[in-house]
């Protein structure tokens, strides 16, 4: 049997029971890789529940800087006798057993094509400590020590770790420090090291950060200037508020004063959290909420009154499996439909798309200015895979001084020196109307919102050429929303070619490392990203120019394929969907797997 | 809704009140609702106040939900912004519009239906929250623009127009709002102007949630023999635990009252709501007392009417949340966005 070996490639999975603690021990260990230059890109596998479930940590170390799942385990950390069986079946033939050896277990437990590494870890914990919770959190931190030995990582790089960590709580520091290399010596003085897989110092990892999804767009939230949340708890979205208010805390209490330039409500439900950010949209805030799937459809009446009364709303949406309940803790694409579509009637709204945390931040501070500007819900539309996981991603960049955009607020001054105002009258062409705050002026701008329909001046009307001058309009400002919204970014085949592939999303990381795989093997496709919807001319162009554009995402039924068939008019047969929907992030295995078939079939059929 | 535009003549001897405006000044389009109609006193009672409050209309913000009572804001205050928002939803808009700027005056208008009903979630989580507003349901237990269906808020036994009896326990949405905290609470009738205008000046110059639940005969649908909230059986039924004179700051008192007569409560500006007790054991700002009073006479079959419970030091949503006094929606970037210095930091954290 050939024992895997690998330097700097492979993937490692932590079997845990959740509430042991184990989550920090594991981060601490994909921190420690990074720290030698090595990108990591970890994933957490957990279920809807609190303590004693099955949990896994997968971190696919990866010299090159594929962030995707790559799929299949080099190394299981098998530290959960509940799913001993599985986890020992998923290690790749060749691949190596970490597991703590205090209980014996019988030779039926293990597999001949995987080499074995016990340690005691119990026995040693329990020789140092008394407390049984102590016992529990420091065997999870002498795990991460004993394999630092086995994969090659510097002591040095956990001593740092943990001084940054515990700076100013030196008894911490000490205990973990210690914890660490009583892992570390037992392996020194019992087991060959390092093993076929290892890690080696590199310089990949450059001046990137490793953050999650979620606290980057809460970020990306308080430097757009919002300054009303409102939310219902639900995973995978409910990290954005809970990080919206850390930072709140940081940055926006008047330091003279004490008092917040922000106001966060844990509402009743998703009715009431969408509802006061109308409400505080309409009064001139930046406001948003955040939710998934569920969340949305019971937000979908408001989100059409906003649409239709023209009121700046941002919605995060952190995707999670549906229909129904669905796979809360599990990732998808499966909302693209439901945002774009979102409420009763003709509407459109637009979504925007970011592929990981840095974009995360970048698109939540854009939806603001977009909401105020588009005086419309955006959603940000990202998922549990890059919400809820740390990635390593660009830094976070704001350029200095930089405003925000208001949009078309009509001012009291300008209402008093007699600037004509109709709250749905298109006078600059790209049919956004004026707006006029509540309170503005005594006398003038003053418009009873509703959500019936009504004439350029906000009068109520059931006028027929009325209704159609105001969808006719909102169409217009769809079409303005197109310009202004992200553009899709195009990465060109080595070769000209008449396949090209659209993706977006978290879908991207796994797609590029596809496009380089399919390279290899002689496959070449242009690759175009969309970043948001409305869709520009340039995927109008994109696909009219191959004569078959493969769209591949994480949902069953190929609703951005949907999309893009319906609002541009392609034949559906020119678009082969990829689908990926098992509520695990797609791999490059998979998307170059698919590709390749039906492309080869393609060339097939033509030589024949 | 209308299509007759109202006269924009005033009379020119029409009083002006300190901020400069006729009372016509507080007025709305010619409302669309039933002649007759309790709303329609209610939205006078509401421009009143507001004339004698010397409030400037364009610092009124009137939300509304869906229904009849809900298209009144359009009858009043003209030169206020009004938002007629979502069936039952008006208390989360009014709760967003609130926090985005709390330098305004928000006036909350809805219905039985809209309340009770539909929006009974966020009726009662606005009351908990202590929204600073004044919340205002025209109560007629009867679904108006749909044609005559029960409400929540109809008695049991009560008979419908067509003479269906309704087996439904009603929604007390009085009993709701003193049990889920709301710091003003009150229940009047449409069709008594004397007292329902100054329990609207006391709500809007309350400093956290105030309701008033004001019934409000439906004369199409709901004031025939065997229904509760016709006009005939709640003059019948009516029993009010006060009369209340509302006060402003340093207003000379002339009428005088003997003794354990009257009360005189302050609210959190200065203003005084004077009680002339009807009820000599009655207690305003007692709230338990002012609930037991409420079960006891209601299971008599009587409408008990008046100012029933208020905490004269009310606080509201922006004192819990400890939010700036400057209004939300006046900030900008520089007080906002923690700029790109902070953002190295925090990359750095994150290496």
């Amino acid at each position: 049997m050939k024992r895997i070996e690998a330097v700097n490639d492979f993937v490692i999975k932590f079997a845990n029971v959740n509430g042991s603690g184990s989550a920090s021990a594991n981060e601490l260990f994909a921190k420690a890789v990074m720290r030698m230059g090595v990108p990591v890109s970890p994933r957490n596998i957990f279920p809807s529940n609190i303590q004693g479930m099955p949990t896994w940590y997968e971190a696919r170390v990866c010299e090159k800087g594929y962030h995707g799942r790559r799929g299949g385990v080099d190394m299981m950390v098998a530290m959960n006798p509940q799913t001993w069986d599985t986890d020992i079946a998923e290690i790749e033939s060749g691949g190596y057993l970490f597991y703590d050896s205090t209980r014996p277990l019988p030779p039926s437990k293990f597999r001949d094509d995987v080499l074995t590494l016990g340690v005691p870890l119990t026995d040693i914990a329990n020789a140092a400590y008394t407390d049984p919770r102590q016992r529990q959190l420091f065997k999870n931190i002498i795990y991460v020590g004993a394999l630092s030995v086995l994969l090659g990582v510097d002591a040095e790089v956990f001593e740092k770790l943990f001084a940054e960590q515990y700076k100013g709580k030196e008894r911490l520091l000490e205990s973990n420090i210690k914890a660490l290399h009583m892992g570390r010596d037992y392996v020194k003085t019992h087991m060959a090291y390092p093993l076929g897989i290892r890690v080696q110092r590199a310089d990949n990892v450059g001046d990137q950060i490793f953050t999650d999804g979620n606290s980057a767009a809460a970020l990306g939230l308080v430097y757009g200037g919002a300054t009303v949340a409102a939310w219902y708890p639900i995973t995978p979205s409910t990290s954005v508020p809970e990080a919206f208010q850390k930072y709140c805390e940081k940055f926006r209490v008047d330091p003279a004063t004490g008092q917040h330039r922000y106001a966060i409500v844990q509402a009743e439900d998703e009715l009431a959290s969408i509802g006061m950010v109308v409400g505080a949209g309409w009064n001139g805030a930046r406001a948003f909420t955040a939710t998934s799937g569920p969340g949305v459809s019971l937000m979908t009446e408001f989100i059409g009154l906003a649409y239709f009364a023209e009121i700046p709303v941002t919605i995060v949406n952190v995707q999670r499996g549906g229909p129904s309940t669905g796979m809360p803790t599990r990732t998808q694409q499966a909302d693209i439909l439901s945002c774009a579509y979102a409420s009763h009637g003709d509407t459109k709204h637009v979504l925007l798309l970011p592929q990981d945390p840095h974009e995360c931040f970048t698109h939540s501070a854009a939806a603001l200015d977009l909401a105020d500007r588009l005086q419309t819900p955006i959603f940000v539309m990202t998922d549990l895979d890059i919400g809820m996981n740390q990635r390593l991603c660009k830094p976070f960049v704001w350029e200095e001084g930089k405003g925000y955009d208001r949009g078309k607020v009509m001012t009291a001054e300008e209402l008093e020196a007699g600037k004509d105002f109709g709250r749905y009258k298109d006078v600059d062409g790209d049919g956004i109307p004026w707006r006029t705050l509540p309170g503005t002026h005594p006398t003038k701008g003053a418009f009873f919102t509703r959500g019936t329909t009504r004439n350029p001046y906000a009068m109520y009307s059931e006028r027929g050429p009325d209704y159609i001058y105001n969808m006719e309009r909102l169409l217009r400002k769809f079409k303005t929303a197109a310009d202004l919204v992200p553009q899709p970014i195009v990465r060109k085949a080595k070769q000209p070619t008449r396949f090209g592939v659209i993706y977006y999303g978290s879908t991207s990381p796994a797609m590029r490392e596809a496009l380089d795989v399919l390279e290899t093997q002689d496959l070449h496709l242009d690759a175009m990203r969309l970043c948001a919807f409305p869709f520009p001319d340039s995927v109008q162009e994109f696909i009219a120019s191959h004569d078959t554009v493969f769209v591949v995402e994480q949902n069953r039924d190929g609703q951005m394929h949907s999309l893009i068939v319906n609002e541009l008019d392609f034949d559906p047969a020119k678009l082969p969907r990829v689908l990926h929907y098992d509520g695990t992030p797609i791999t490059a295995r998979f998307i170059a797997g698919a590709i390749a078939k039906r492309m080869e079939a393609a060339k097939k059929k033509e030589v024949a | 809704m209308t299509y007759i535009a109202k006269p924009r003549l005033h009379h020119p001897t029409l009083h002006t009140n300190k901020v400069g405006y006729t009372r016509r000044d507080y007025e709305g389009r010619i409302s669309t609702l039933c002649a007759g109609c309790g709303h329609d006193s209610i939205s006078a009672a509401i421009i009143q106040a507001c004339w004698e409050l010397d409030i400037e209309p364009h610092r009124v913000a009137k939300l509304s939900g869906i229904g009849c009572s809900s298209k009144t804001p359009d009858y009043f205050l003209g030169a206020s912004h009004g938002f007629n928002t979502v069936h039952g939803r008006m208390p989360s808009v009014l709760t967003g519009a609130n926090l985005a700027n709390r330098d305004l005056l928000y006036l909350g208008v809805s219905g039985d239906g809209d309340s009770a009903s539909i929006g009974l979630g966020q009726f009662a989580n606005a009351m908990r929250r202590g929204v600073r507003m004044a919340y205002i349901v025209e109560n007629n237990g009867v679904y108006g623009l749909t044609k005559g269906q029960f409400s929540a808020t109809a008695d049991r036994g009560s008979k419908s127009k067509k003479g269906v009896i309704n087996s439904d326990s009603p929604v007390d949405l009085v009993g709701i709002a003193l049990q889920l905290g709301a710091t003003y609470v009150a229940r009047s009738f449409s069709g008594d102007k004397a007292q329902l205008i100054p329990l609207i000046k006391g709500a809007i110059a309350h400093g956290g949630a105030a309701f008033i639940d004001v019934i409000s005969p439906c004369v199409t649908f709901n004031n025939h023999g065997g229904s509760t909230k016709s006009y005939d059986y709640v003059r019948q039924h009516n029993e009010a635990v006060s009369r209340i004179d509302f006060m402003v700051p340093g207003e000379e008192i002339t009428t005088s009252y003997a003794p354990g007569e009257v009360v005189d409560v302050a609210q959190h500006d200065g203003s005084i709501l004077r009680l002339r007790k009807l009820h000599a054991d009655y207690d305003p700002t007692d709230r338990t007392v002012a609930m037991n009073y409420m079960q006891q006479h209601s299971a008599r079959g009587e409408v008990v009417t008046g100012l029933l419970y208020m905490d004269p030091l009310a606080t509201d949503l922006h004192t819990a949340l400890n939010t700036s006094e400057h209004p939300l929606n006046a900030f900008n970037a520089p007080e906002l966005c923690p700029g790109g210095k902070a953002l190295e930091k925090i990359n750095a954290a994150l290496r």
